[in-house]
Formats: structure tokens, sequence, C-alpha cells
């Protein structure tokens, strides 16, 4: 099972690279950790003709601290956001959610800008980002633009980003004081891709102020679960609002099956996670 | 007969080496990355080849069109099914033995027809395997898809199609076992009857070396040596004689290191084959090394097993009534020379067989499906027969109010009543069913386990304690496959030799695939000769430097062939006795040899062996004329007064099920086994540990599912979960010590036993755990979260 | 065909020039063309770790690299660390405790159990567990591996303690 034939162009700038993706259209493909890419080659699943290497472009990796938010380079591997004390610090839910995201081989090479771009509505990260209420930052041949992660995910593996574009940074808003995230999934194995995940984060203690639900392994892409967040919005977190969000979480949910739970069961998962993560956050 | 009035024997002596745990010597290499896998060879000219495989379940193949491929540069030869066909053999499944088996013949590629998703269909023989790989790409199969057979239930429906149109139906074979009066025993009034249906997933054996094969023909000669990851060299040196047109004395197969088999890697795979025919047309050494997609879909699955049982069971909890009715699907053809019937005759024959039954029923029909073949892996059989008997027994226990434990208690066979036949017709010795029962429930401490059950129940946990008994299948004698036809030998040969440096060097015809053949091996030698254990060599896997025998499966190594390495040491010690008695001028009888030297009875030492072989070798005038030392001996061994021997143990399981999700975490499993002789305390522990592993695989993760259509939809190692380190307990082994009378080292064998108890032990906690909230019970295997979430009415 | 890379690194301490196909991955650049057969192929697809060797000093697996992203990277193999004695112990501790069968997996687990060692000095058998959940072993159920790479945290520990 070996990878079919490609050349490979190593970019040396983020200009560059979109030089280079402008000039061989769709038969390119960015490699960035390559932890999926490299498996779906392989498999022969797709078959691009160039691939345009960002691991050597040196300011799309790093973590950087702003006031009010953390900025983190899309080339930044997940093994130095999961050491990062500044993320520990000020995006605990990555923090908590990092160990989750396969395994430690993977991380030392895996990016979370490719975690992002690729969009698997499995993975973790994309969740995390749309529960942080991250802005991801793009660059592409007209320039740089800004989108929220609640609008950057489309579908199964597709994004916001247009073939010519490159994703350069996720930019986290600091959580504010008082503001707490929980995070779970199930996996029928540690590292695995999850049956059902959440990544939460409320604001407000103990009347919260907002919530954001976030869901992974559910549907096409993460979702943002708006009915049961509402239900906590000016309620501590209590039985009664942690029941209440469990019951408006059908409304918000269409699962979709896959190979080791249905339909049927991801909803009821995605119960149990609802009330298991609300539980960790509970006010009384 | 007890430890305490056994008479000691050359086991039992300070110095021997049975019964330690020693490191394995071939380990080294292997941590350091020294390994010779045979992906790790090259030969000069060497070829690589690649596969097309069929991508439905069943089509007609109207054309293939390799023109392109042939175009490709590096590429050196493309074969379709009907090339092939004019290069070798078709063979043929079926045993005498297993009367009215069929299978129609098999080809290395598919001729005219595919009826498996994964069937080779086209081979590109390349200058690399990339190369190889972009050829296949663009060779054209026209296929004309057919419908398929998938399910095995319903497979001998009179509408469904015929996956050979030369037969008149799906069914490969069948077999009826009826004992005593079954009819009688379940319409007694005063028995109770319990029923279930229970299904075991197919799964797969997963080596993580995957098959491999590196064929290296000499025209000028007609040799054919083959560098093989495999069991059984000998047979494949037959099985590639018969079908490759080279005569067998040319063959040479060798078996190095092996990254796992358990099973899978003893069967003839037309892939293999066809590496080996196509390296004899292109007079070119050829490598196949399957990759983990193809691993998936061509490697033999195993179970896939539906089995209806009833249990009848009076008022005391004596088992009146044992009756099972399995069905199973083997894909398209019956493998090769093994069959694809023994698991199903394994089940029948192994249901209950720790328990005195003398009312017994059980059919079993193996049919044909358009899925990938299905043939012996680890524990043939014997985790099925073992979960449908203690999954019923679970449920009499229930339906009479009394302890299972007690319940298994009153109906083993007792310690004191062997020798003794199965219902089935097993023939049973040496085992020890109620001290292994005893000894586990000590060693689990059950009372407590059960306390601290029911103050977490109290809590809203639920742990469950499950427990199963069974017995293995070892050491088989040639009434299992040499009687049918196969060329598989059931003995095994060792030859041990004393070379001047005053080493013994040992050949054995079992193999090593890392269960530590050469270190057992080499304990046995060193205590039935008199050395120490770094004075001895060992050499297996190769048909060229070997002597003749079956190879390692069965869990047959340390029996069979450690009772002929055993036999060997001893007639080389004769023969080195007979001539330092001529050297010393001393009596053979009164000499002896015990680290590396030749001792008189009051221990003296008289002659060095390195300096005895010396005169023999180097300084013959030092011999009397008429002394010709033989200073090699060689031994074979088989099981005659047996059919096979058995082991016995009892495994528990101690786990969580979260009742709300369905996953369970395993807290802590023990098994006790009665193995015989046990040689190497270590590595039988790690045979055991590791086939219970295998065992908690098929009871929670490992599953090939299938679409209707028969397309296998997690084909990769992402999507079939194999067991991981986080989720694995901790796991205890004990021993109970009965060695078995059939040979003098009384090693019975390990290998499998975890395996076959693990399912069962698994399943009744899961079940345990869940009573209090009235689940159905679990009796679909894997048992996963969805599967526990359903049968407790969540989903 | 794509025209192949030139590529110089470092492995197990020693300079290499290479041209390679840009398709070629680390593990079969480093197994056909380096002859550094101590590395193995698993699944070819990141699950197994069979493949796991060092870029950087990090482990990666060898499958889901390129041979062209190792360029100017310094890459060991378990050839590579047995020659230096820098996991002896650990080699060891998996003799002792019988922590390898086939020994296909072993490599990679060395490697893999290393890196455990050196990032998470008080890891206990959960967190050992859990670190190596990305290595497959088909064969010793992974208790042994558990007690050799235990063992020689506890033995490290004590030896940095002196």
């Amino acid at each position: 099972m070996k990878a079919p034939d490609f050349s490979y162009l190593r970019a040396e700038s983020v200009d560059q690279a979109l030089d280079l993706l402008a000039r061989h259209g769709d038969d390119a493909r960015l490699l960035a950790g390559g932890q999926s890419l490299m498996a779906t080659l392989n498999l022969r699943l797709s078959a691009p003709s160039v691939l345009v290497d960002l691991n050597h472009i040196p300011d799309l990796a790093g973590i950087t601290e702003t006031e009010t938010a953390v900025r983190i380079g899309a080339m930044t591997r997940h093994v130095a956001v999961e050491r990062s004390p500044v993320v520990a610090r000020h995006l605990p839910l990555i923090a908590a959610a990092m160990p989750h995201v396969a395994h430690a081989a993977i991380r030392n090479r895996g990016t979370l800008g490719g975690s992002l771009a690729l969009a698997d509505p499995a993975a973790e990260m994309p969740a995390c980002a749309l529960a942080l209420q991250a802005v991801l930052e793009i660059a592409g041949p007209g320039g740089r633009r800004r989108v929220a992660a609640a609008d950057f995910f489309h579908g199964l593996f597709e994004t916001d980003l247009a073939p010519d574009e490159i994703l350069v940074a996720i930019e986290y808003p600091k959580a504010p004081a008082g503001a707490r995230w929980g995070f779970r999934e199930l996996a029928r194995r540690h590292g695995d891709y999850a049956m059902v995940g959440l990544a939460a984060m409320v604001e407000g203690d103990p009347i919260c102020g907002a919530g954001r639900l976030a869901y992974f392994a559910v549907e096409d892409r993460p979702v943002l679960a708006h009915a049961p967040a509402s239900k906590l919005v000016g309620e501590v977190i209590d039985d009664t609002a942690i029941t209440a969000a469990e019951d408006a979480l059908d409304a918000d949910l269409d699962p979709h099956g896959d190979l080791h739970a249905d339909a049927a069961t991801k909803r009821h998962l995605a119960r149990v996670l609802t009330r298991r993560v609300l539980g960790d956050l509970r006010t009384v | 007969m007890t430890d305490a009035n056994r008479p000691l024997s050359v086991f039992d002596r300070p110095n021997s080496y049975v019964g330690k745990t020693v490191p394995r010597p071939n380990a080294k290499r292997l941590v350091q990355g020294r390994g010779r896998f045979v992906d790790d060879m090259v030969l000069p000219r060497m070829l690589h080849a690649a596969f097309v495989r069929s991508p439905y379940a069943h089509a007609t193949i109207q054309s293939v069109d390799t023109s392109a491929a042939k175009d490709v540069s590096g590429v050196v030869a493309v074969f379709d099914g009907h090339r092939m066909q004019t290069l070798c053999e078709p063979w043929v499944g079926t045993l005498k033995h297993l009367a009215g088996l069929r299978s129609p013949p098999q080809y290395p590629l598919a001729v005219d027809a595919a009826r498996w998703q994964g069937e080779p269909v086209a081979m590109v023989v390349a200058t690399s395997r990339a190369v190889a790989e972009d050829a296949c790409e663009l060779i054209d199969v026209d296929y004309d898809e057919r419908p398929a057979v998938a399910d095995a239930e319903s497979a001998l429906d009179p509408d469904m199609p015929l996956v050979h149109a030369e037969f008149d139906s799906n069914l490969a074979w069948t077999r009826t076992v009826d004992a005593g009066d079954v009819d009688g025993a379940f319409v007694d009034p005063d028995v109770t009857v319990v029923e279930e249906t229970f299904h075991f997933g197919r799964h797969t054996g997963v080596t993580l070396e995957a098959r491999a094969t590196l064929a290296d023909y000499d025209p000028a000669s007609d040799q054919l040596t083959v560098y093989y990851s495999g069991q059984a060299p000998h047979m494949m040196q037959a099985v590639f004689a018969r079908h490759v047109g080279v005569p067998e004395a040319n063959i040479r197969v060798i078996s190095q290191d092996v990254g796992g088999s358990f099973g899978i890697k003893i069967h003839t795979y037309g892939d293999d084959m066809a590496t080996v025919v196509v390296a004899k047309a292109l007079r070119r050494p050829v490598k196949y090394v399957a990759d983990r997609l193809e691993s998936f879909v061509s490697d033999i699955h195993a179970r896939d097993h539906r089995v209806r049982g009833r249990m009848a069971v009076t008022k005391d909890g004596k088992i009146a009534g044992l009756e099972i009715d399995d069905r199973t699907g083997v894909g398209p053809f019956s493998a090769y020379p093994r069959t694809s019937a023994i698991e199903a005759n394994q089940v029948l024959n192994l249901t209950g067989g720790p328990y005195r039954i003398e009312n017994y029923r059980a059919r079993g029909e193996v049919v044909f499906q358009n899925k990938c073949m299905m043939s012996q892996y680890r524990a043939v059989g014997h985790p099925i027969a073992c979960a449908v008997a203690e999954g019923l027994i679970e449920k009499a226990a229930d339906a009479v109010g009394l302890d299972s434990v007690e319940l298994r208690r009153r109906n083993v066979i007792p310690d004191d009543g062997y020798p003794c036949s199965s219902a089935s017709g097993l023939k049973f010795a040496d085992l020890s069913h109620e001290a292994a029962l005893d000894r586990l429930v000590d060693l689990i401490d059950l009372d407590r386990l059960r306390h601290e059950q029911s103050e977490l129940r109290a809590k809203g946990v639920y742990r469950g304690i499950g427990i199963a008994q069974f017995i293995e299948l070892t050491n088989p004698s040639p009434m299992f496959y040499g009687i049918g036809g196969a060329p598989i030998a059931a003995q095994d040969g060792a030859t041990v030799r004393l070379d001047p440096s005053g080493t013994i060097h040992v050949a054995t015809s079992v193999t090593e695939q890392g269960q530590g053949t050469d270190t057992v091996m080499a304990q046995v030698a060193a205590t039935a000769f008199g050395v120490s254990l770094d004075q001895v060599r060992v050499t297996t896997g190769d048909t060229g430097a070997v002597p003749y025998g079956g190879g390692t499966w069965g869990s047959r190594g340390a029996g069979i062939g450690g009772e002929a390495v055993y036999q060997a040491g001893r007639a080389l010690r004769d023969n080195v006795l007979a001539t330092a008695a001529a050297i010393l001028q001393s009596s053979a009888g009164d000499l002896d040899i015990a680290d590396g030297t030749v001792v008189d009875a009051s221990g003296a030492e008289r002659i060095a062996l390195s300096e005895l072989a010396k005169m023999v070798y180097y300084r013959g005038t030092e011999l009397p004329n008429d002394l010709q030392p033989e200073l090699v001996a060689t031994r074979h061994f088989r099981v005659t007064d047996y059919p096979f021997v058995f082991t016995n143990g009892c495994q528990a399981s101690y786990l969580e099920v979260d009742p709300d999700t369905g996953l369970v975490r395993l807290l802590d499993h023990w098994v006790v086994e009665d193995c015989g002789r046990v040689i190497n305390p270590q590595l039988v522990d790690e045979q055991i540990r590791g086939g219970v592993v295998q065992g908690i695989g098929g009871a929670l993760f490992e599953e090939c599912l299938y679409s209707d259509d028969g397309q296998m939809l997690n084909a990769n190692m992402a999507d079939y979960l194999v067991p991981m380190a986080a989720e694995m307990p901790d796991i205890t082994v004990a021993h109970i010590e009965t060695p078995t009378s059939t040979s003098a080292l009384g090693a019975k064998g390990a290998g499998e036993a975890g395996t076959a108890g693990a399912p069962a032990a698994v399943m009744n906690a899961i079940n345990d755990a869940l009573k209090p909230l009235g689940a159905k019970p679990l009796t679909t295997h894997p048992m996963t979260p969805q599967r526990i979430l359903r049968a407790l009415g969540k989903v | 065909m794509a025209s192949p890379v030139d590529i110089s690194l470092t492995i197990n301490g020693e300079p290499v020039d290479e041209r390679v196909p840009a398709r070629l991955s680390l593990v079969d650049f480093l197994r056909a063309r380096m002859d550094l057969t101590g590395s193995h192929v698993g699944c070819e697809h990141g699950v197994c770790g069979a493949c796991t060797v060092r870029l950087d000093g990090a482990i990666v697996r060898g499958c889901l690299t390129l041979a062209v992203q190792a360029d100017g990277a310094v890459v060991e193999t378990i050839e590579g660390v047995s020659d230096t004695g820098e996991i002896a112990d650990l080699q060891e501790a998996f003799i002792r405790h019988a922590a390898l069968q086939c020994g296909f997996c072993t490599p990679a687990m060395l490697l893999t159990a290393a890196e455990l060692i050196a990032n998470r000095p008080n890891a206990d058998r959960e967190e050992i567990r859990a670190f190596i959940s990305g290595n497959y072993c088909r064969c010793t159920g992974y208790q042994a591996i558990v007690d050799a790479v235990e063992d020689v945290l506890a033995s490290r520990q004590e030896g940095a303690g002196t």
C-alpha cells in the first residue's frame, strides 16, 4: 500500500505557498502534519499530483498571547499545544481535550491547523474551536480574512477554506473570569475517534450568562447545540437546568450513524454526555 | 496422581531447567531490531508483487484487460486468472474423514467469477511494490455483479443464489452428534429447560506482520526456496510441491522470525501461491507482503457462528441434557489443506466438555457464502463451545436457584474420574476441573468480590463477576488431519547433536513465532542431556535443516515437539555415556552427565563433554577400533493412545458496565490452567495472557462488519478494533499441574487456553453486572456498547 | 513520474545524502534504502504504531511521514538507540519480563516507552497503558510491557535519587 506518485514542493513562506497553490490549482494539496493526509495517500484514497509542504514556514507555528486572546499558528503541533503553559492557563478546555487526540506519536507530528482544516466531524479540536468561539485567520490570494469557527465548518471534511487559501492561525479569546469548561468523549478505545464527544464552555458563576455546547462525532460536522445551551442562560446549573438542557438536545441534533453507533445510540450518548459534562459544571 | 506421590524424575533434579523461568536468548535480537522477517530480506533481481482484488462479493468476470498495466515502466509481468490457471494445479479444501465436506477446485487467482470481496483477480510483478500498485490501478476488469450470499443464516434458503453453480445448495458440510436420550431428557417433567441463541461475530487474526512470502527459484537445479512467514514449513513444502510443479525434495521452506501467526499463517492463500508460481515462471525472486487492507479481506476469518442451545437441569442441579445447533458461514471455499469445517466440528465436540452430560445432541451446518474465507484461528471453536455452555449454565443456575459455581461443581467430571469419554466421543485423561475451580474461587476471593459488588450496586455502580470453565484441545494425533489425507504431520522430530565445543545443537520441526519455542526446547534438551542452558543452540523453521514435523499449531509445540527433544536428548545422553564408558573403561550405568561433564556415581568428574567430543571428532585414534560413537540422536514423537490431549482450566472476569454508555471497564481477570508440566512458567503465563486478550478482543471489540451485499465495512486498522493496552486488565495466572500420561515430559500445551475461556467469562460478567437492571442477556459477541444499550432497552 | 528529491539528514548519528522519490515514506526509506529493517511496517495508515521512529528527538509514525520531510532532520531508529545504549535498561527489562513475543511491534514499542520514560518519570500503570495504546501488540496482552516500563521508571527514579 504505497502512495501514488506526486511531486513535493517545500514552501518557505505563506506567500510562496499561496503562489504554489495558485499555480497547481486542484492538483495540489497542502501538507501540514500529514497525519491524516499521508494515510489517505497510502490508502490511495486521494491522488494529488503536488504536495505543498507547510512545515518549513517559520511564522506559521507558535503560540502567542495578547491581552484578550491566545493565537496559535496553524502549523503548531499538537504536542506543543498540549505542553503550552499559556494554553493550560487560558485555554484549559483545549488542554483537557488534547490528550484525547489520537496518540503521542501522532500528536508529535499533527498540527492544530491541520486538524481544523481537515474538519473530521469526529475530531476534538474543531468542537473546541466552536465552544471557545475561535476565529480562524485565513490567507488567500486577495489577502487575509478572519472567519468565526461557527462559520468555518461546512460539512464532512468541508470548510470555508477555498482551494487557493491557507489557514494560518487560530485565535481563541481568553476565557473571561468565571468561565468554566467541560470536556468528555466516549470512545471504545483510548485515542480512538469518539462515538460522541462534547466540548462545553459556560460563563458566569453561579448564574450562567452564556453557554456553548459543541458536540462532535454526531453529525457531518461539529455542532453547536443552541437549544440546550439556551436552557442554561440565566440559571444556576443544577439538576433542573441540566434536565432542561438534556431534553432540549433532541431538537438540535440530527445524528448520523457510523460503524460503532447508529443514530439512536449517538442520540442517547449525546444526552448522557450532556448530563455528565453539565454535571461537571454544576454550580449548586 | 498428585504431586506428592509421583516418583522423582529428571525434571525434579536440582539442575533441571524444566519448571524454571529463564529468559529467551532470542529476545535480545528482537529488542535491538535485529529480527529477520520476510519483508526484511532482499535477494538479487528480486521483484515485487501486488494484486488486483475483486471489489464485489460475487461477480462474473467478463474480461481482464492488462495491456495498460504491462506498459508501465518497471512492470515485468501481469497475470490474470486464465494465465495463472495454466501455471498452477488447483487445490480442494476437503478431508476424507470429514464425510460429505465439499468445496470446488480453487486457483490462485479468480477464474471467470469472483466470489468474495478481496479475492485476488490479477497480479502485477514489478521492480518495486509502488510500481506494481501503480500498474494494478490500470488493470481494467469488467465485472458483472451478481447477487451475493452474505448471511449464513439464510444461505440454505431455497431462493438464495448459489455460490457455486455446480453444487445443489450452499451447504458445505453438516454433522450431527446424538448421544443418549436427548428427547427423553428434555421432556422429563422434573427438569427445567433453559435456552438461548448465541452469535459470534466474524473476526480475524490481525498478525502485526502481515502474511509474507519471498520465493526464489533456481531453474538450473530446479530448486525452489520459499522464505515464508508461517507456522508449518513442511506442510507448505508439500503444498507447493503438489501445486507448483517442483519436486517436493527440491523445495526448501524457511520460516525464521514470524511476526505473529495465531493460525492465520497456516493456510494456502492464492496470493502466496501465485507468488511462488510466478517466481518459477519468471525465474526471478518474487516477494509479496500483504498490506493491511489486503490482510483484512484475505487472511482467513474465524468464528461467524450462530448457536442455538438448550439445557435441561434437574432440581438438584444436574445437567440432564444439552442440545445445540450451530450454523457457520465459511466464505466461498473450504480452506486448504485444513478445511473450513474444523471449527464447527470443534464446537460440536467441545461444547459442555468439562461436564458429565450423558444426553447430548449437536448439529452443525457449514455453509458457503460470499465473504472472506473462514478457517482455523487460535482456539478453533473453543470460545464458542465455552460461551454456549457457560452461558447456558448461568441461565440454568438462575432457573433452579443455585449459585452457578455450585452448579458447575455438581456437574464437572471429577478429578478421579479419568480416563473417560464425553458424549461427543472425546477421550479425556489427566484433567483437574474440581481442583481448578476450587483454586479459582479461592484466587478471586469470590465472597469478597460478591460483597464488594453488592455494596457498589447500592451506589449505582454495576460490576459483574463471570466465570467460565473450559477444556482446550492440544497435541493432536494423526486423527486430526493426516487421517483425512492432508500433508500435515502430527509427529515432530528433534535432532540433538554434541559438538566438539561441548555445546549441543538442537534442530526441531516445531517453529518459533515468539512463544518461546527455542527457549523451551533448549530447557528440555539441557535437562534431558545434562548441560547448562548456555551450552544449547536451537534451530527451527527450515525444512532443509530440521527433522520432519508438523510445526506450530494446536498448542502442540511443547507437548509434541518438546517430547521429541526430550527423547532425543536422552538418546544422545545414552550414546555419549556408552562412548564415555568405552573411553573410561567403565560401565554406562555407572556414569551420568551433569553440567557439561561426564561424572561417576559420586558426582566426580570423569571427562568433560568437550574433551570427549574432541576425542571422538579429532582424535579417533584414541578410541577402541570397534567403537563408532554417534554423538547425535534423532527422535520423533506423536500421541498414540488418544486422538488429542486436553488441558482444562477456568477463568474469571471482574468488570464494570456503565449502563448509560454501554462501555465496559475490565477490572480484573484470572486464569487457572492445567497445562500439564510447566516447562517455563513465565512463557506459559504470557501465552495465557496473550490468549486472554485475544479472547477479550472477540468478546468486546473485534468484528468483521459486512454489508448485506457482502462488503466488509471496517477492513482497516482504524475501524476494526483490536485490543489495545489502555483497555486491558492485568491478568492473574495460576496453575494446576497434572502432567499428561501420554508422554514422559508431560506437557500438554498452553497456547489457546486463554482465548478459549475469556469470551465466556467476560460475557457472564457483563450479564451478571446487568442482571439487576433487567437487561436481556448479552449473547452476541462482541458485546459492544450499542449492543449493551440495546439489551438495556436504552436505544 | 515526479522528480526525485535530494535530501540530507542524520540517521543514527551518521550523515546521509540520498535522492528519493517524493512519495517514499520515511519508514520505507529507512528499511529499503538504509537497510534499517528494525522499524517495521504494520498498517501504513498510522494506526498500529509498528513504524515508530524518532524524528528530531520525538517519536513519529514512519508511515505518515515522508522521507523528503526528514531532510535536515535527525532520525533515530531502534538500531541507533541500541548501539548507543540509551535504552539498554529498557531492553533488558523487556527481556526479563517477556514483554515481547514475536518481536514485530517491539522496536516501536521500545521507542514509545522510551519517550514516556523521558517525559513522564512518575507515570503509573494507567498512564503507561494509555501512553502505549497507540502501539499494537497482538502477542503479549500488554501486561508484561507495562511491567517492564514500570520497572525502568522505578529504577531510573532510584538512580536519579542517588
